[in-house]
């Protein structure tokens, strides 16, 4: 089996990969960082969305193998040194999750929403840059204007 | 009243670990030597099983056991039940056919259970599964459930006609003799189209066996791991239940399609014991989800409204014929019978109401509760009969609804419900100021200009909640008693840990039922933990569905919380040398009334365990209390939602403009949350109304919507921000005075949007889900025409 070896939430890991093993599994039962969830397996809703060298990719539709030397970031990895991220704490305080399963996608989501739209964002733009990620819970009212309040603050 | 207690607008304590990527879901779970679990699925609606040859994948790499019904059968394990007894008019009980857990001779749905693969990898369990050699003979398949009485054949032979039961509640021919005389009938057919719940974490269990203990532990994604132990040891019967532990640890999301016992949980409690122990493992793919977890709705109605010239309502009538699938799942027969036809009074004062309905089989997938379960049915029957009526009668929509509210209470409707409280023209008359509707004729004008056809509906929904007590629930039917259970056990230092039976799967109960505890015993909320979901902790319990956690599973911990004070203050009456009757209780403090002798309630706590100061003869030391809590009634939520939206007729897309929602929900513990609920429940019946509807192919009962890119769920863009206000009268059934929240929103949403929609677009019906193709053929025609 093949080894790859990436940095995952500013460590270097390594490990033996087949060749079909996806980037989801690979974090979640190697590395056992299972914050990042498999909600489709058709990269449809967007549970698993992790961030890869700074952008926002679905890793049940990569393969491990494929990331060799990337940078993988995942919400475990989005906290320092005990203090939550801008957009973990602004969920909380809108109320931007309900049972949590699609949460991990939507926060990684919305990092990458700024990254590329900046920090103030209208509804309109929330909801259309949302298209990915499904949420079943909360009806999305909370999850904009979360991602709103957090992009602010980053 | 603390600024945590009821009331307060606090964030939640379970969002830490969700944000943080540490929620605790079952395939987050790992056990030594774990093994995992394929199942293979028929390809076929409904087909006879002629042979299975299993032994190429027994030889396959890494597999340990393959097994079938055969298997099941050899070893006795049962099939699985539906709890609620329904009989027919003509007092013959429900005829449930056999539902195993592995197929027994044949296969009644696309994804029904053929055989299981148990290997060290589930690559490997996969790749044995294509070794296994089925041959089938193919039977016709019952798919459109208005035919399936006269259908080609029989899902399970011997239930003639594929029929479960003919069901119906009210006085038929006062009825009648209201319809015979009515001035002006409203008549409607539709189908209430049919969904698939779409817990975005999809089900997953694991089954522990260990040998040395004969003792089971399951680890599955349930909204009701009591009932399951309950279900999976008397029925099925696996292990008795101090033999079985099962543990639903978060769980993300449920809507209903994790209340039933499925068959995936039995097989890897079974397949551990036969693999000698080591655990068995199984997480649905979400093509797995669609063909196998319970559906909701799926009714073919015909409904009619008898009306009086100035538009008072005199009667109701409906026949109903609810596709139940396959199987009968687990609570699927309360669905269409007691869960809806109990609702068709709506919020309005009608004489005489009388509902048929015919529960039938066919080759689909089970269908049972999916969030509001019977009572958005029910609502959309009565709003979009009322809507109906009143346009024919060219009465004002809230007009109409105003002249036939219910105001008095107690009101006993002729559908058995008896409404306790309620204030009907407050909540419509709220929602009306909210949505602005003085200024709707000056949108819909800008609209026009446009080019776009805007329209407004309404849904003044009611629905019935906590339902209960057991003794009315059991008369019903109901194999269980809807009770909730609850102990709240103080520690030395006056932290607190509150064991319910409810669970939680995105309601915020560990929040929630925190501030009742912080309100009633004055402490801070991180001073509290709730613990849920494992059989080893909670003694009992009845889960989470039908928005009851609150009015029932609350209602029990502020029973137990009751108990406690009791006792503290009698500790507190000895410690401080006074009499009980002297000792007041108030902001987590006990004082001895005239004097400035003060105990703080974690100081009663440690008094209490150290057991120094009182006599343990009349006292027993410690502070922990037990209670089960029966409600006296159902509950009685029910609000106005309006719906405005704005159709384009060039492309037949929906955009909803605006979004008014005005609920009675009671008592509100926590306001954030429970908007969040509303908001929820809101999207779920835009879903039902605009996007969603789960299809069959008529010929080959293939499912046609079976992935994301075929069942359309809404995404952000599909939906507004929504406005939402409440009114408060107090349910007078619980010492809460709550009533529930989780589902009103999906109740009332889908007349609302075909209310509005038929509005903008002039016609009187249309199909749910208007997607945009139906839309824009009506908007076409409709064009064409003028």
């Amino acid at each position: 089996m093949p080894v790859v070896a990436m940095t995952v939430n500013g460590s270097k890991v390594s490990g033996d990969v087949e060749g079909r093993t996806l980037l989801v599994d690979f974090l979640r039962n190697q590395l056992n960082l299972t914050g990042t969830h498999v909600g489709c397996d058709t990269s449809q809703c967007g549970a698993c969305t992790v961030l890869i060298d700074g952008r926002a990719v679905k890793s049940c539709t990569v393969l491990a193998a494929s990331c060799g030397g990337a940078e993988v970031t995942t919400i475990e990895g989005l906290a320092r040194n005990g203090k939550l991220h801008p957009m973990q704490e602004a969920f909380r305080e809108h109320h931007g999750l309900q049972c949590g399963f699609c949460t991990p996608g939507m926060i990684m989501t919305a990092v990458d929403m700024v990254s590329r739209k900046g920090k103030s964002l209208s509804e309109e733009t929330v909801r259309h840059e949302l298209e990915g990620n499904i949420c079943r819970c909360t009806g999305y009212h909370n999850i904009v204007k979360a991602i709103q309040a957090g992009a602010s603050r980053m | 009243m603390t600024d945590t207690g009821i009331g307060a607008r606090v964030a939640r304590k379970e969002d830490q670990r969700f944000i943080m990527g540490k929620g605790r879901y079952v395939d987050d779970i790992h056990l030594p030597r774990e093994t995992y679990a394929y199942f293979l699925r028929s390809p076929h609606a409904h087909a006879k099983i002629d042979a299975i040859d299993t032994r190429a994948a027994q030889a396959a790499p890494g597999v340990l056991a393959v097994l079938t019904g055969e298997d099941a059968a050899a070893d006795k394990i049962g099939g699985l039940i539906c709890g609620w007894m329904i009989h027919s008019m003509d007092g013959s009980p429900m005829r449930a056919g056999p539902h195993p857990v592995l197929a027994q001779g044949k296969v009644r749905y696309v994804g029904d259970h053929v055989a299981v693969v148990v290997a060290e990898t589930l690559a490997q369990a996969k790749s044995a599964a294509e070794l296994i050699d089925v041959s089938y003979t193919e039977l016709d398949p019952v798919v459109d459930p208005a035919d399936a009485p006269g259908g080609k054949s029989l899902v399970h032979d011997g239930i003639e006609r594929n029929t479960v039961f003919e069901w119906s509640l009210g006085n038929k021919d006062a009825t009648d003799a209201e319809f015979a005389k009515a001035a002006h009938v409203t008549k409607l057919e539709f189908r209430n189209n049919r969904l698939i719940p779409n817990a975005i974490e999809p089900r997953a269990a694991i089954g522990a066996y260990d040998p040395a203990e004969e003792h089971f532990t399951l680890y599955t994604t349930s909204q009701n791991p009591h009932v399951a132990r309950l279900v999976i040891s008397a029925f099925v019967g696996i292990a008795p239940e101090h033999k079985l532990r099962v543990i639903a640890p978060d769980v993300g999301g449920g809507f209903g399609s994790k209340i039933f016992i499925y068959a995936e949980e039995v097989v890897c409690l079974w397949a551990s014991k036969r693999i000698g122990g080591r655990p068995v493992r199984w997480t649905a793919e979400r093509s797995e989800s669609f063909l196998c977890d319970a559906h909701g709705r799926d009714h073919v109605t015909t409904a009619e409204l008898a009306c009086d010239r100035d538009g008072k309502i005199r009667a109701l009538r409906a026949h109903t014929i609810a596709n139940m699938g396959a199987y009968l799942s687990t609570f699927a027969s309360s669905v269409p019978t007691y869960l809806y036809a109990t609702l068709l009074s709506g919020q309005y004062d009608i004489p005489q109401i009388y509902c048929e309905v015919d529960a039938v089989y066919t080759n689909t997938a089970p269908v049972d509760a999916y969030r509001g379960a019977g009572r958005p049915e029910a609502t959309y029957v009565v709003e979009r009969l009322v809507e109906t009526a009143a346009r024919e009668l060219k009465i004002d929509p809230a007009e109409f609804r105003r002249r036939n509210f219910i105001t008095q209470f107690p009101h006993q409707t002729p559908v058995i419900m008896a409404y306790d409280a309620g204030d009907y023209h407050a909540s419509l008359n709220r929602a009306l100021e909210l949505a602005d509707f003085n200024g709707f004729a000056a949108r819909k004008a800008e609209s026009s200009r446009r080019g776009k056809l805007r329209g407004i509906g309404y849904s003044t929904y009611i629905e019935a909640c906590g339902i209960a007590p057991s003794a009315a629930v059991g008369s019903l039917g109901c194999g269980v008693g809807l009770w909730e259970s609850a102990e709240v056990r103080v520690n030395p230092v006056g932290t607190v840990e509150v064991l319910t039976g409810s669970h939680s799967h995105g309601q915020g109960h560990e929040t929630t039922f925190a501030q009742l505890v912080s309100d009633r015993l004055g402490i801070a909320l991180d001073q509290v933990s709730i613990v849920h979901g494992d059989t080893d902790k909670v003694q009992f319990g009845m889960g989470t569905y039908g928005s009851r956690s609150g009015a029932v599973g609350m209602s029990a911990i502020a029973k137990a919380l009751d108990k406690i004070e009791a006792k503290a203050r009698k500790v507190a009456a000895h410690v401080m040398e006074a009499a009980e009757g002297d000792i007041e209780f108030r902001n987590g403090s006990f004082t001895v009334k005239g004097t400035d002798r003060k105990m703080g309630f974690g100081e009663v706590a440690l008094a209490a365990y150290v057991a120094h100061k009182f006599p343990t003869s009349e006292i027993e030391p410690g502070l922990k209390e037990g209670a089960f809590h029966d409600p006296t009634n159902f509950t009685f939520p029910a609000g106005c939602h309006i719906c405005e939206l704005e159709v384009d007729p060039e492309t037949g897309v929906v955009t909803i403009a605006k979004w008014t929602a005005v609920d009675d929900f009671g008592t509100l513990i926590n306001p954030l949350i429970v908007e969040g609920q509303v908001h929820g429940g809101i999207a779920q019946g835009v879903g039902q109304a605009l996007t969603e509807g789960a299809i069959y192919d008529e010929e080959s009962g293939q499912l046609i919507t079976g992935s994301y890119m075929d069942y359309c769920m809404p995404r952000a863009s599909d939906l507004p921000s929504f406005t939402l206000g409440f009114v408060e009268t107090r349910c007078p059934s619980n010492p809460l005075g709550m009533k529930g929240c989780g589902e009103a929103g999906a109740i009332a949403a889908p007349a609302a949007v075909m209310n509005a929609l038929t509005d903008a677009l002039g016609v009187r019906d249309l199909p749910m889900p208007a997607t945009p193709q139906v839309v824009w053929e009506v908007a076409s025609a409709r064009q064409a025409a003028e």
